[in-house]
């Protein structure tokens, strides 16, 4: 062993020497002085945040593998292993059906309604699956945080991605009912892949926020549930906005026709379903849209990086 | 050595410039960690922490402690702690149980906010740990690939060192377990799997907390040399044990912790001595 590294070596042991900050006082200057020379920072500041999206990009490989790894995992458990990407939609379509179309009829003034509900909880269940995913992206990954260092941003981001994914297979199912009951594909069906992109940019902004809303408030991951149910009552999934809210005071209605899961949805079946046309949905709906899509994602983003330093403390 | 994700680019500026620096008082180059009066301060909430318990009562304490941590009793873990870590250095952390070792390893990590004082790093150090589990519902060739992702490395890069990390580990000396989800792993086989893992990269700061005390002789051995190499890779090492032996083998640098004070920082065979003086030998 050769000479020891003691700039900043304790004399002896100092048992006898209770008082911390005394003895090393003139050195503190000098501590903060010497890190400012040899460029160290602060452990634990988070980078600015044009740094912070070229470290995000550099990650790319890893949001792509954990998504990958994620949605293998998700149904590795169940014998029908990845039949469920396609059984789960299905069956979701199935129970709403029974119940909306069959029990309740809340298909009144809506022309064909099987094709109208299944896009509805289809394209609301791509949202709220991501938002449940994004409460738990940091709260569930605790070990992964602590034990490696990569901006956090990946983690809600590669989440999204694995229902955008999902999202992908489920589109198929949705085509493959939407024909069977009735509709002839057209060239009206490309609108299908812009109104996905701006949901999908909307989604991730949107699972960034619960992120970090989540890694704050352990209890929401019980909350958010609920909220989401009710959200998904008011986006008309299973009834039709313009039919059902016809009386409704200006106010409310405004509320139910900047609802950003109403316009996605009604975008969807816009693109999809030959009787839905212009005037079922709101007003200025691809702008709507894209409002929504752009401001959710860059604040969302901003939201979440500002914690950055946060994640993964107790 | 290369730029790694996280260095500040004055801290590049300043490697490139390759110079010794001027105020070195010892062999070992320029500083990676500097530690400047660092107090940690835990705030530990009521007996029915954070998810246990529930009802009204639950709710009255959860608003309670958003204005200003009532009821939240305060644990001051690392009191005024200074050093500065160079480059090349591998420092052993020791102390008997609770008196700050980890805490202070968190603290340089970043993990946890220092009370006052500050702690400056080169880059972002990493942190291993007993309980740092990786993702336990994975195989352990997934946690490879994901972690070695995490840290930044391209696929390209993966693919070269797997069988490395997976050989450096032991996983499959007793047969094929790197296939299998990581929740099925001894606690053993688990911290070499993520001490494999973290090992394959170059670090500025590797923060190693008992992790090489679950392992093998045979895999001790295997980190000992691994963490010579980052040393000479002019990484700086810390590693927190009760293993006098490991941190004399491994270390040229200890720190004494008791009570979250810094009571002795030489070199480790005179700290380790006088450790071991003062609790009656081994």
């Amino acid at each position: 062993m050769s000479s020891s590294p003691s700039s900043a070596r304790a004399a002896a042991p100092a048992d006898a020497d209770p008082a911390p900050d005394t003895p090393r006082a003139p050195a503190a200057a000098g501590l903060a002085e010497l890190a400012a020379r040899h460029g160290l920072a602060p452990s634990g500041k988070r980078p600015p945040l044009g740094r912070y999206l070229k470290a995000l990009w550099r990650h790319r490989h890893f949001v792509d593998a954990f998504a990958r790894a994620r949605a293998s995992a998700k149904y590795s458990k169940a014998n029908l292993g990845r039949l469920w990407e396609v059984g789960t939609p299905l069956l979701n379509a199935a129970v709403y059906y029974l119940i909306f179309g069959l029990l309740l009829q809340t298909d009144r003034g809506v022309e064909d309604f099987i094709p109208f509900l299944v896009t509805g909880v289809f394209v609301f269940t791509f949202t709220q699956q991501t938002v449940l995913a994004g409460v738990r992206a940091i709260s569930g990954n605790l070990g992964l945080i602590r034990a490696l260092h990569f901006p956090r941003a990946a983690l809600p981001v590669s989440l999204a991605l694995v229902q955008m994914r999902q999202m992908l297979v489920t589109m198929g199912v949705l085509l493959v009912i939407v024909v069977a009951t009735g509709q002839v594909p057209q060239w009206n069906w490309l609108l299908a892949v812009p109104a996905l992109v701006l949901q999908s940019l909307f989604n991730i902004g949107l699972s960034l926020v619960f992120a970090r809303a989540g890694a704050k408030v352990s209890d929401l991951a019980q909350l958010m549930p609920f909220v989401l149910r009710t959200w998904m009552y008011a986006s008309g999934v299973m009834y039709s906005i313009s039919v059902m809210a016809a009386g409704a005071p200006a106010a409310v209605r405004f509320i139910l026709d900047v609802n950003p899961a109403a316009i996605y949805i009604d975008l969807m079946r816009f693109a999809l379903i030959e009787s839905f046309t212009a005037s079922d949905m709101p007003p200025n709906a691809w702008w709507t849209a894209a409002v929504w899509a752009v401001a959710v994602l860059i604040g969302g983003f901003v939201y979440f990086w500002k914690a950055e330093e946060s994640y993964g403390r107790d | 050595m290369a730029a790694t994700e996280g260095a500040t680019a004055t801290a590049e500026a300043v490697e490139a410039s390759g110079a010794p620096a001027p105020d070195a008082p010892s062999d070992f180059g320029e500083p990676t960690v500097i530690a400047d009066g660092l107090h940690v301060v835990y705030r530990v909430r009521g007996a029915a922490g954070r998810s246990g318990g529930g009802g009204p009562a639950a709710l009255l304490r959860a608003l309670a402690r958003r204005k200003g941590g009532g009821g939240a009793r305060e644990v001051h873990a690392v009191k005024g702690v200074s050093f500065v870590a160079r480059r090349g250095e591998a420092i052993g952390v020791i102390g008997s149980n609770g008196s700050g070792k980890s805490t202070l390893l968190r603290a340089v990590a970043g993990l946890i906010p220092p009370e006052r004082g500050k702690v400056y790093t080169n880059g972002q150090p990493s942190l291993l740990g007993v309980n740092a589990a990786l993702m336990n519902e994975l195989p352990g060739e997934r946690n490879v690939v994901l972690g070695c992702l995490a840290m930044g490395m391209t696929p390209a890069e993966v693919r070269e060192r797997y069988d490395d990390i997976v050989d450096f580990s032991g996983i499959n000396d007793k047969g094929d377990f790197i296939s299998l989800p990581m929740r099925t792993y001894s606690s053993g086989m688990a911290a070499r799997l993520r001490f494999a893992i973290a090992a394959a990269r170059d670090h500025d700061v590797l923060l190693i907390d008992e992790a090489l005390a679950t392992g093998d002789r045979a895999f001790r051995k295997r980190s000992e040399k691994r963490i010579k190499e980052l040393r000479e890779k002019a990484g700086t090492v810390f590693l927190v044990s009760h293993s006098n032996k490991t941190i004399r083998d491994t270390c040229d640098r200890a720190l004494w912790m008791e009570r979250g004070e810094l009571i002795m920082d030489g070199t480790a065979a005179e700290v380790v001595d006088a450790y071991e003086e003062a609790n009656g030998g081994d």
